[in-house]
Parts: C-alpha cells; structure tokens; sequence
C-alpha cells in the first residue's frame, strides 16, 4: 500500500513551538486513581483477566429514546404529562363506572387513537435514529487481534484497551491514545468539525516513546490510568504506565470520537473510551427544548375551557340537585314516579339530593369533556410535521452550488417563525461568505489593487455618489480581468502594475518581492498537488491564510511543497525575470494565537541569510517595528484605516534579519523554556518569542474581502421593511462592522449613528494608570452618560415626530462598552435605547456576549428574537433565542446541530419568515381557533340539551357519534387549513413585506380573536339546538305521522352541526384547493357514510342509531329543510362580521388580495400588465411551463 | 430531472448536468404550494349578492312550509284537569291512584274537513322520557331474543320479581301510557287502526316476535299499561312507539289512525280512561288529532324561521348596499397599507 510508507525526515512537533506542548498541571495527574480518575486501560491487551474484570462498556452506542422493551410504558408517561391527556385518561376510567354519561368505549376509543398516532410519530422518529445507530456501529475499522495481524471487524466490538489503525479520512471510532502515525514523530491532524464545527485542522501529538514503527506497536504493551468518563472534549488526565515508567497523557495525544483523520496517512491508537464513555456521547444533551409563543397561549386557552367545563357542570349540577330534591315531596309521595326515586342509587337519590349533585358534577364534566379538544395537539403535531416538509421541500431555499435544502431540524417553532420581532445575526459567514478574497494590498507605502469591495459600492450608492472616471476605468479592467482569465477563488486582485510579473519593473519591486514571500512562507497551510492537473491546492488553518497562500501563488510566488524543514516555492526572479525553485529551511513557527495576534517563522534562506517573516494585527505590530523600519507607516497606517473603512481585514506585513549569533542565543533560551516543566512554562515561551519578534521592518499591509453573501442587502431591506430590526453581533472591528452595515444596507445614509464606544481619552489615561476598579467605574458612569445621551436625541426625534420624515437611528456599540451595558443596572436603559433604534450593530463581541444580549432582548422586551449564525461561536445565541437559525455554510455543523432551522444562505431568511413564517403562524393560529371553535359549537349543544332533559346527564347524541366528532367528521379540513392554507400567495408575501406585521403584532391570535371565536361557537351551538328543537317539536314530522324521537333529533341536530363546523371551514379558509374540496364535503360524506354503516349493525351495537338515516330521517324533507335553515343561519353571524370587518376595518391581507383582483381585472382588459409592473398570472402560469419544460427537454439532450 | 428554471434564481443555468445526488426539492405544484385555488373575496357584490341570494331562497321556502303547516288540520284536547270530577280536583293524586272509575266523556268539534288518515295521538309534556336514568333502564337483548330473558341488570328497580325476571324489564316499559280513547261519530263508532304506528324496523329487528311478556307490573308498585302476554313483543305496538324515547320533555305519541275523512262540523265523542298519573309532576295530558302534510305535522316555526333569516338576508344586503353607497371604500386601497392606522402597536 502506497500510502504506508512514512512520512521519512518530517518532525513537525519541533516547529510548532506551542501546539505540541500543551501544559499540564502536576495536580491533575496527582488525582489518578483517587474517585473520578480511576480508569485503567490494558493497552493492546484487552483479553487480560484484569481488563475483563473491569467491565467496561463496549462501544455499542444508542441514541435512541426508547428500546423495544420500554417504548410503550415510557412513551405513554410521555403523553400523559399533557394535561388534557391526564383528563382523558380519568374520564376514560371514570366511564366504566356507573357515573359515566356514555359507554366507556367510545370514550376510550378516540383517546387510544390520538394516544395511538402520537406514539407512532415517537416510534418513526426513534426508528430513525435506531437506524442511524446500526449505521455507526456497523462501521468498520481495522484492529490488531490475536493473530498478530489487523483485521476489519465493526465498530460495535471494539473493546477498551483494543489497538487500532485508522486511516485517512477516517473518523475515530472511539476516544483513543494516539500512540503513533505515518509522521516520524508521530504528529497526525484532526478535523474535529462535529465537535465543535471548526474546520481548521488541529494537530495531535503522540508521546515520544510510543511512536514507533509498527512492528513494535504491535507489540505495545502499557497501562494507561486516567480519569473516567466525562464530558470535557479539551481535558484529559491520564498517565501511561510503560516499561516502568510512568508518563503524563495531555488532551494532546487524545483523538476523540467523531473527528476525523486528515492529511495522515494512518495512525495506531488504543481504545481508552468507547461508546457511551467516549466524549462526544457524554456531551450529547438534548437541545434544550423550545415551545413557542402560541403553543404557550394555547395552554392558557385550555385552562380557559376548563374554566368554562367546571362551570357549565356545576351550573347543571346545582340544578340537577334540586329537581332530584322534588322528586319526593315532603310527605314521601313520588313526583316524578316513572323514575322510581324510591328505589334509586346513590347517583338519583332525593333524599341526599347534595351527593347526588356531586355525583352528577363528576358525570358533567364527563359529557362536556368535549369543550376540551382532544385531539388538538396530535392535530398540532400532524400539522406542524408536514409544514416542516413543505419548509424542506422548498425550492426557493435551495443552494444550487452546496447542494443544501433548507431544513427545519424541529418543527416545534414554525409558527414562530411568523412572529419575529428581532433578529440577532452574526456577521462573519452569516452575512458575508466567510471565504476570504486578497483584493487590495499596500507595499512599501504605495497601495495596489483596483478592485472595489462591495461595500465601497454600497457606500457610494448609499452616498448617491457618481463614479470618478478613474473609478469606472477600474471597474471596467476588473470586467475585462474577469471576463479574460478564469477567476480564482480566493483572489480577486487586479492591479496592471502587479499581476503577470509586471511588479519586477515597480520601484519598490524589492519589498513587493518581500512582500509576497512573506506570505508564501509565514503560514501553516500544506500544498495539495493534484496529481493530473498539476495544480496546486491548499489545506489551510483558516480561510484568510488560505486567501495569502492563493494571493501568492498568483502573484509569481508558488508554494509547492513543504518537508519537515523546508518550504519550497517557485518564484520569479525579479533580476533575471526568469522562475526558479527556492527552498527555504524552515528553523521556527511562532504560531498565531488569539492572545499574540501574531504570527512568525523563522527561516534560513538559500543564500543562507536568517529571517524572520512576521504578520500580525496592527495593534500588535506597529510597537514591534524597529526605528528604522517605520519608514512608510504613516502611509501604511491610512491605507489600513481606508481599507477597514471599505470593509476588509487587515494584517501588517513585517520581516527582519537576524543574524546567527542573534539567533543561537535565543534559540537556545527559547528551547530552554520549551523544555521547562513548571507552570510558567507558557509565559516564558512567550517571553522569548516576544524578544525575537522585536525590531520589525515594516513592508506593507494585506487586505483581504470578506465577501457579502448573494442578496442580503435586499434580504434586509426587505425585513427591515417588514418591520423586523436587527441586531448584528459580530467580533468585528468598529469601523469594518459599521461599513459592513452600510454595505448590507442596515445603515442607511441619514440615519443619525448613535456611538457607545470607551475608546476616550480619559479612560485611556485611566487605564494607562491600571487602576482597575477606577477605570470600572469611570467606564460605568461614560455608558451611563452615553446611554442617557442617546436616549434623549431619540427622545428628541420622538416627539417631533408629527412631521412626515421620522429620523432612524442606529446604534453602535463595541464589545467593552458592551459589558458595562449588559450590566444588571444599565440594561434597562441599553435595552431602551436599542428598541428605538432601528439597527443595533455591536461589535467586538464574545460568544458570551452575544448569548447575553441575545438573552436581554428575549426577556426584556418579552418579543420573539431570532438568531442566525453559522459557527460554534454562535451556539449559545442560538440556543438562548427563540428560534435559533444555523446557515449550515462551510464553517463545520456545530451551528446547524444547535439550531431550529438550518438555511444555506442568509437570503432565505426573508422567505423563511415572510413566507413560510406568516403561513404557518396564520395557519396555526387560525386552526387553534377553529378548534376551539368547532369544539364549542358541539360542546354547548350538550348543554343546551341537558336543559331540557332535567340535567340528568344524557347526552343528545348516540355516544359513537360523538366520540367520531373530533376524529372522523371535523379533523382532516382543520389539518389541511393547518398545512395548506395561505392568505395571499408566496409571492404577494415578498411584494408587501408588512403583512408580516400581522404575526409580530399577534393579531391573529390576540385574546380579542379567540375570544370572538368561542362566542362564534357558542352562538351557533344556540343557533342549531334552538332552531331545531322548534322545528322538530311535537308535531310529526312526516307525512306518515311518525313523531320526531330521541334518536332522530340528535342525528338532525348533530348533522347540523357538522354541516356548519365544516361550512364555517369553507368560509374562514383563504385557500382553496382541491384537498380542501375533499377534505371539507369528504368529512361531511364521511358523516353520513358513517351513519349508513353504523345504522346497519345490529341494534344491540348501533342502539339509537339504528337504521335512523335510512328508515327514519332521511325521506322526511322537514329534516332537510331543518338542515338547511340551520347551517344558514348558524353561519349568518360570523358571514356578516366578516363583511362589515372587510368593509370597515380591513385587515392587512385583505386589502392585498383585492389588490390583486383588482390589478388582475385591470390588466385583464387592458391587456397590458404595465400597471403593476407584473405579468398576469396565467401568462406567468404559462411561461413557468414552457420553461420548465425547455429544461426537461435540455436535459434529456 | 425537471428543473423549474424559473423559480431557481441560483443560477443553474446548466441544467444539462444533471446530478444524480442532488438534494435539490423535487418540483411539484403541491410541494411548492402553488396548487392552484380559488376563493371569492368578500367584495361588495359578493356580500351582497349572497345576502340577496339567501333571501331569495329563503323567502318562497318560507312561504310553502307556511302553507303547508296551514294545509294541516289539527284538534288538540288537554283532557288532564277535565277529566278530574270536580270534588276530586283538589288531590289528583289520590284520585288517579285511587280505584274509583276513571272513564271521561269528551267532545271534539271538527272545523275543517280532514283528510283519512287521521293521526290519533297522546302529548304528554313536563315528562322526562329523556332522563338519563330511564333512558338507560331496558335491555334490548332481553326484547330482541327469548335467550337474553335474564340480562336485566340494567333494568333496576323493575328487573325482577321475586327472583323471575321481568319481560320487557325496566323503568320505560314499567311507566307504559295507560290511557286509552274510543272514538265515535255522530253515535258511531269511529275505528281507530292500532297497526302500524310503530317503526318498521323497531317491530322487526328491535322487539323479538318470540319474546312474551312476563311477570310484566308484578313488581310491588304498579306503574302503567299491563299487556296481553299471549302477544309477542313485536305485536305489541303501543309498548314499541312507548319504548321509542322521546328526546323533549313534550313530546306526542302515536295512538293510532283513522282511516276515514271527517267533515267539517262532525262532532266526536271521546270515551277515555284516564289511567296515566301525569298529575304528581303536573305534567299536562292531550288528545291530539291530526292530518299531516308533506312536511308532517302543524308547526308554523320553520316557516317563520326561514322568513326571518331570509328577511335579516335582505335587511343586510340592504344596508350594505347603502353603506357602500354612502360610504365607498376603494378595493384594495394602498391607504389602509400602513400599520399607522394603530400607532404604539410597536
């Protein structure tokens, strides 16, 4: 096998100064074998009789929520911690005792089928990920067995203190000990992307004496003692026990589950964790779990309905008491004698009227149980399900070039999803591409690079600027370069002056020669060549190096290679002209870190000259220059203020010789300090890194584009415009994120910017003196007064806001400031402030920070938020918001696997909320309302009837009906308004983005509305008993003179009702389609169906309804005329509220639509579509096909 | 694969690579949520027309249930109060429990020719048939079949006695109306056909034709009609129309029918027991006597009903007309497109 031979002479561990050597405590170690630290690990030897004893657990891992053997007792506690569950599971008890108003299987029957459809949703759910489980234990992986030999066997058997080989590419499959890998030193590189979603690599390290060839890995033999299982993915204490001597284990020889093997071509690790023990599973938490605003409404709904339930009973039941009290008169004559209430139960007796009445309390609240919608939440669930495919099956939210749907990962927060209120948005990756593009530099004071960034032509847009000739000559060279060569990803620089090795005739052509090998040399990428083309790609620690590498290899600079200590590049020779490979040997890497900001290497060069090539932030690099290297900083230092201006990173580009005597003294103190072992190891290293990278000469600076996604400045406009704000929390520069506004049209040119910033020069002087506390304090009291400032000039605003043109503001404030605002005492104000700023851009913010505000804007303002972001720096913000949104972009998963949705792109937000959002937050309100509706209506007919059957408890109906209402007869055409229906079309939804509002103001579920709905119910429930006990009162009621019973009364009248439930559905939905034709007259078919078959069965199952439609109600016409005059008239209420409300107090969407009719009607007769701008939509309809299928037709040539 | 190119903005413009894996959504009018649909916005002349429509409907329907609950000849004697003698009017109770004779004499006057056949009923109001305790106090299995004889656990108190089960069982045949009419005109009898007033598949499927009354009113307390027991439940009509629940506390039974016209001005004479004791519960007790139309019986509600709701239709296509008229509000209006209209909604 090829790719087994070692990587010969590469000792990577020497170069990297801090990576390789992680510090450890002694403490920690001193721990092992005390409570906490007491694993032991038989290194390749798992059959020891002392590892089996220890009994650890395999590497079979289950995610699943349930086994077989305890779904259905667990998945049934599930359900019943529902309220209305609970009530149904004691009605349906209650029903087999006497007190029941019904037989105890129709009670039952509709409550073990919506128990019955939310446990087969449970199981589906939990199948696939049981499915997903084999998947992963089924994987295979090679393991050194008694045969001396490595074979496959699968992931499930592996056991601890098993010694395995994975290869390239690979994913661990346990926690394992790095012993050794196809580097001499036995280095490897990691992708730990599903841990924590950083696409960097990051290197690992075995101990010295492990990493040997495999020979003598076979015959590894240790013990590894270390801590047990936990949930820390970057601690680990352990000591390896070998040939008797004991070793400290680190994070650093750690791989852990789930990452992947990259860049290696093999490693061998023991198993140290496995399964559920491994750290990533420990890890695994759930989501916490989120409900949304509606649902939490619904709650307090049901509490209402119960309210109502216990009234209604106890009304029937103090009544119920005092008819039974008369039912023996004082001296012990019967009254009502044909009810024997002589010779009575308990539940009749006269004589203990006040039992009997607590009795019949407990019956009541059994008959009127149908005020609480049973199947309101399985409907919900149902619902929300297939509103998550339509999300999913979106093609609008497609990304063509990642190949990536949109997906809502719960579909908990639809709904919520219409309500947004603000949106907090991370910048990097998020709002921009997150993948850097090297378009302007500046060398040696002269600053090159045509281009203009995106946001210098949102600036000037913004300015309504017009372009300077020159400008447009720029721009007009960037078309011809672009048309011309290919582009490059990663670089988009044109400067005549440069490119094609044109810099060679510069007058600086040294420096730029400087220049560019600095950036060929001072990084961590690793060539790639491909093997065919000949072409070169780089593996790179993070995008902006990956930017410098492409920059300089376009530029005449290729880095080809890299071996242990050399990096070879092609250059161009700037005397000759000519290219030439020059290898440079590569003594030191200093890396980057966040807290140096900088990065060095030291190399020798071909003329055997040492230099040391720096790059660094320019907070950290202009105190390092050297006297006579500051030649160009001025110009430098411009350059770098405009180019943060135009929304570009920036990196100060510094080199120096040193001379080898320099060098022997301080690499020897630096060796030194590496090989130290006490605690002040790190601060030493950085010591003596600080003294080589001291007298820097300045050459230039890098500008590199972070570049905006496709569309988000429409997509804000567009949100903005529906009057969402939002916030943008980014770890930016002040003035990159505040142009970044600009370009993304969050700012806007006369908005007034309102500044929170410490940068003064009184607290500069106070930090100078480093008295803490002061400087907290002065700190405190300057956002205090800031805050209050801001607050008064909106306040200003405010209150001069009769005239037409209200003044916006937007609120900027950085990281610091932030801490001081978020503080207990300040938010109120911060948070005042914010709310009457149209955006809010705070930059230089933490992880931490953004989950905080993110947090404060939650609660404070009580309004949904919603945040998005794409990298694991946003998951605590994603996961404090209401919705979080993960754009599952490049940067790794970790944001998606904590978010609701995950999109592609940042522009799909608009359709997610304006669209998908308002649908189904007006689906799910309106449902909800209609359920409660559809539930009275049928609920108070019951207790209508108990008024006229002396409150004895006798429903109106036969008990199968009733059980079938909320099952069969009314809850396809409620699932299908709650997955279908929509007010106005997706597109109309973008055009008028304040539609939106109607959710973010909760107009569709405001208590107004549901309240109107019950008394819509309620009325109609009189409307219907009312008007049919008149007409079917005495009189016979055919022309055979058959009188109207109790059997036929209760079909007329339950038909009645579900003629006007599923009536009313025909009038209140916007959106009519053929599913809701079937749905709506299906369900009424199914009624009638219903009583067919179930009036054929043998009286002694069909009891009342026996033969009742076909012999008895049917051919009587009175019952028809009944049906009619009723569903009319019971609709009559809410046809004529609807009428005048569209009259006088329109809603948003209706005058949308009729917008639309109109437009259409006028386009129709003129024939032109010129007056909204639009075709008409059957020409649109038309077009859409014959384009689809164009594209069929292409695709079949 | 068919790309919808006109809804993929992302460019693909190169349809001809076709990807085997791609994720890209299938397109269909039903996953897009472009099915096509239809729905009338409430626009003036939708709400008017509809108003106007129903009215129009309304209205004639209306007039013909009118007509035909007209059409319906009806006498109605309350006989309970009269049938009392005098004396005994002040404890009515104890009269009708008592064993003096209880036969009545009433005169009904025909106003209006009366087509056969004649519908002879009972009312009876104020009496609960519909109370949860008597509805659920009978067996069906015991009436359908001579085997269920025994399943009589839901027929408590009149389930057994002394230890033999009751045929039919239970408080609704126990009460069994006990009154009864012979009816003549003009000094002749007047037949009153007792066949064929109870529901056909009652008699067939409900009420066994092998199943006999048994110890039926042998229980301690007498409670209404007796029946022949050489007459198989099927055959016993009155107790099949009895047995069929009323849903409202006032409600008619059939008694029988009169397969003869009555001319207008014929006088009827009523021999009547008045056996049934409505009079513990002051329930009221009627003698009903009645054509029928295609629409059944005399009821002038539905025609009322409809005449309302189709006048309230008219009255509001009426009133939106002149609102409209008066004041006219644009379709589709851009003026109502701001949320200014409720300012500190925010």
């Amino acid at each position: 096998m090829a790719g087994e031979r070692r990587n010969k002479g590469m000792r990577l561990s020497k170069l990297y100064s801090f990576k390789c050597l992680k510090p450890f405590s002694k403490e920690d170690h001193s721990q092992i074998g005390s409570r906490g630290y007491s694993r032991v690990v038989f290194c390749n030897d798992p059959d020891n009789p002392e590892a089996i004893q220890l009994n650890y657990r395999g590497n079979y891992v289950s995610t699943t929520k349930y086994t077989a053997t305890n779904f259905i007792p667990k998945s049934l506690f599930e359900q019943f911690r529902r309220v209305a569950n609970i009530y149904f599971l004691v009605v349906a008890f209650v029903s087999f005792s006497p007190l029941a108003p019904y037989t105890a299987p129709s009670v039952l029957a509709p409550l073990l089928f919506v128990i019955g459809a939310t446990m087969v949703k449970e199981g589906v759910e939990d199948l696939r990920r049981r499915r997903q489980d084999i998947e992963a234990n089924n994987r295979r992986v090679k393991v050194f067995g008694k045969n001396g030999e490595f074979s496959e066997t699968k992931w499930k058997n592996l056991r601890v203190g098993d010694l395995v080989k994975v290869y390239k590419d690979e994913y661990f499959p346990a926690d394992l000990l790095l012993l050794s890998s196809s580097y001499e030193d036995g280095v490897c590189y990691v992708e730990t992307m599903n841990l924590d979603g950083e696409t960097n690599l990051k290197l690992k390290h075995a101990l010295e004496i492990t990493s040997d060839e495999e020979e003598s890995v076979k015959n590894f033999r240790g013990v590894i003692k270390c801590e047990d299982p936990n949930e820390h993915l970057y601690s680990f204490v352990g000591t390896l026990h070998f040939q008797g001597q004991q070793y400290p284990l680190s994070p650093q020889q750690i791989l852990l589950r789930d990452s992947k093997l990259r860049n290696t071509e093999y490693i061998y690790g023991v198993v140290v964790f496995t399964g559920h023990d491994t750290k990533v599973m420990q890890n695994a938490t759930d989501p916490p779990s989120k409900r949304s605003k509606i649902e939490r409404k619904m709650d307090k709904i049901i509490y209402i309905l119960f309210s109502i339930l216990i009234v209604i009973a106890f009304t029937g039941s103090v009544f119920f008491g005092i008819i039974t009290r008369r039912d023996v008169t004082d001296d012990g004559k019967m009254r009502r004698w044909y009810l024997r209430p002589d010779q009575t139960t308990v539940f009749y007796q006269p004589q203990r009227a006040v039992l009997a009445a607590f009795f019949h309390f407990l019956t009541a609240l059994m008959l009127y149980g149908y005020l609480i919608p049973i199947s309101l939440y399985v409907s919900i669930e149902v619902v929300k399900v297939l509103q998550s495919i339509f999300i999913n099956q979106d093609q609008e939210m497609y990304h063509e070039e990642t190949d990536r749907p949109a997906r809502a990962r719960t579909s908990n927060l639809n709904e919520e999803l219409g309500q947004v209120d603000t949106i907090l948005s991370d910048k990097t990756g998020t709002l921009t591409c997150n993948s850097m593009e090297f378009v302007k530099c500046s060398i040696a004071g002269t600053a090159y690079g045509r281009g203009m960034t995106e946001v210098e032509v949102a600036l000037r847009k913004q300015k309504g600027m017009s372009m300077t000739p020159q400008e447009e000559d720029s721009l007009s060279i960037k078309d011809i370069k672009a048309n011309s060569t290919k582009s490059v990803k990663g670089f988009n620089f044109w400067d005549e002056r440069i490119v094609d090795g044109q810099w060679v005739n510069q007058p600086n052509a040294e420096l730029i020669q400087k220049f560019f090998r600095v950036l060929a040399i001072c990084h961590t990428a690793i060539p790639d060549v491909d093997s065919d083309t000949g072409e070169i790609s780089y593996e790179a620690e993070s995008p902006d190096e990956a930017a410098f590498v492409i920059a300089s290899r376009e530029l005449g600079f290729e880095f080809f290679a890299r071996s242990q200590t050399n990096i070879s590049l092609h250059e161009i020779d700037y005397m000759t002209g000519e290219k030439v490979d020059r290898v440079y040997e590569l003594l030191h890497v200093l890396e980057f870190s966040s807290s140096r900001k900088r990065m060095s290497v030291i190399v020798r060069n071909p003329e055997n000259r040492l230099f040391l090539l720096s790059k660094g932030a320019d907070s950290v690099m202009f105190e390092r220059l050297a006297k006579h290297g500051r030649q160009n900083e001025r110009e430098t230092k411009e350059h770098i203020k405009r180019y943060a201006e135009a929304g570009l990173r920036t990196l100060v580009i510094t080199y120096r010789e040193v001379d080898e005597d320099e060098y022997r003294i301080w690499e020897e103190e630096f060796l030194n300090a590496k090989t130290l072992v006490t605690e002040d190891r790190d601060a030493l290293i950085d010591a003596a890194a600080d003294k080589i990278e001291k007298d820097l000469i300045l050459i230039g600076s890098t500008a590199v584009e972070d570049k905006l996604q496709k569309g988000v400045p429409d997509c804000i406009e567009k949100l903005s415009q529906a009057g969402v704000k939002i916030w943008v929390l980014t770890g930016d520069k002040t003035e990159t994120a505040i142009n970044i506004g600009y370009a993304c049209s969050l700012l806007r040119e006369g908005m007034e910017k309102i500044m929170i910033t410490l940068d003064s020069p009184d607290i500069e002087t106070l930090e100078k003196q480093g008295d803490k506390d002061a400087v907290a304090k002065a700190s405190f009291q300057s956002i205090k007064k800031q805050l209050r400032d801001g607050m008064s000039q909106t306040a200003a605003a405010t209150n001069n806001s009769a005239n037409e043109n209200q003044k916006m503001f937007g609120l900027v404030i950085d990281g610091k400031s932030l801490t001081f605002a978020l503080d207990k005492k300040l938010e109120k104000e911060f948070l005042e402030l914010a709310s009457r700023c149209s955006s809010v851009i705070c930059c230089r913010s933490s992880p931490k920070q953004k989950a905080l505000v993110t947090r404060l804007v939650k609660s404070g303002t009580g309004r949904t938020t919603l945040a998005i972001g794409d990298g694991a720096n946003d998951v605590g913000m994603l996961q404090e918001a209401d919705i979080g949104v993960g754009i599952s972009g490049a940067e790794g998963m970790q944001a998606v696997m904590a978010s609701d949705f995950a999109i592609a792109q940042f522009r799909y937000l608009e359709r997610l909320l304006l669209v998908h959002g308002h649908w189904c937050y007006r689906r799910i309100a309106m449902m909800i309302c209609y359920f409660f509706y559809k539930n009275l209506t049928f609920g108070f007919t019951l207790f209508w009837y108990e008024a006229y059957a002396s409150f004895s408890g006798k429903p109106a109906y036969n008990d199968w009906y009733m059980s079938c209402y909320n099952v069969f007869f009314t809850s396809l055409p409620v699932i299908a308004l709650g997955v279908f229906d929509q007010d106005v079309s997706a597109r109309l939804c973008l055009k008028y983005p304040l539609l939106y509002q109607e959710g973010v103001q909760n107009i569709l579920f405001s208590w107004e509305r549901i309240l109107g709905w019950m008394l819509n119910g309620i009325i109609s429930s009189m409307i219907i008993f009312f008007l049919t006990i008149n007409t079917l009162a005495s009189q016979a009621f055919r022309k055979d003179g058959q009188v109207v019973d109790y059997s036929v009364l209760g079909v007329t009248m339950y038909s009645s009702v579900v003629w006007t439930v599923n009536c009313q559905m025909a009038i209140s939905i916007n959106y009519f389609t053929w599913i809701q034709h079937c749905f709506i007259w299906g369900s009424i078919g199914v009624w009638y169906l219903f009583l067919v078959i179930y009036g054929s069965l043998p009286p002694t199952f069909s009891t009342t309804a026996f033969r009742v439609f076909v012999e008895t109600s049917a051919p009587s016409p009175i019952c028809w005329l009944t049906l009619v005059l009723v569903t009319f008239s019971a609709l009559l209420p809410y046809f004529a509220y609807r009428a005048f409300q569209i009259k006088f107090r329109p809603m948003y969407h209706d005058i949308i639509v009729e917008q639309r009719r109109t437009e259409r009607f006028e386009s129709g007769t003129r024939t032109t579509s010129a007056v909204s701008g639009e075709l008409p939509v059957q020409v649109e309809f038309t077009l859409h096909h014959l384009r689809a299928n164009l594209s069929r037709r292409d695709s079949w040539n | 694969m068919s790309t919808n190119t006109a809804s993929s903005s992302a460019g693909s413009g190169d349809p001809s690579t076709a990807r085997k894996n791609s994720k890209r959504p299938k397109y269909s009018k039903f996953t897009q949520q472009e099915l096509p649909a239809c729905k009338p916005i409430l626009t003036p002349g939708w709400v008017i027309s509809t108003f106007l429509i129903v009215s129009v409907v309304f209205i004639p329907l209306g007039v013909i249930s009118l007509f035909a609950s007209q059409d319906v000849v009806e006498i109605v004697d309350r006989y309970d109060n009269d049938c009392i003698p005098a004396p005994a009017r002040t404890n009515k109770v104890a009269f009708i429990q008592g064993a003096s004779p209880k036969a009545c004499n009433r005169t009904l006057t025909v106003t209006k020719r009366m087509k056969q056949p004649i519908y002879v009923y009972y009312q009876l109001e104020n009496f609960y048939q519909n109370h949860r305790r008597y509805v659920k106090s009978r067996s069906d299995s015991q009436l359908r079949s001579p085997k269920y004889e025994n399943q009589i656990s839901a027929c408590k108190p009149e389930d057994d006695a002394g230890g033999q089960p009751i045929v039919p069982c239970g408080l609704i045949a126990w009460s069994l109306f006990n009154d009864t009419y012979t009816l003549s005109r003009n000094n002749t009898p007047l037949a009153v056909n007792k066949k064929g007033i109870a529901w056909k598949s009652d008699k067939e499927h409900k009420f066994g034709n092998r199943v006999f009354p048994k110890n039926f009113q042998k229980g301690n307390l007498t409670g209404g009609a007796t029946l022949k027991s050489d007459i198989p439940l099927s055959e016993q009509e009155d107790l099949i129309v009895w047995m069929r629940t009323a849903a409202l506390p006032t409600f008619r039974k059939l008694y029988g029918k009169i397969e003869t016209d009555l001319e207008n001005g014929d006088t009827i004479h009523v021999t009547l027991q008045n056996n049934y004791n409505t009079y513990s519960f002051s329930g009221k007790k009627k003698l009903v006597l009645s054509t029928t139309s295609w629409l059944g019986g005399k009821n002038d509600f539905l025609g009322i009903a409809y005449l309302t709701v189709g006048g309230i239709c008219f009255f509001l296509a009426l009133a939106f007309t002149i609102m409209y008229l008066v004041k006219p509000r644009r379709l589709g209006d851009p003026s109502y497109l701001s949320w200014n209209r409720n300012p500190g909604g925010r």
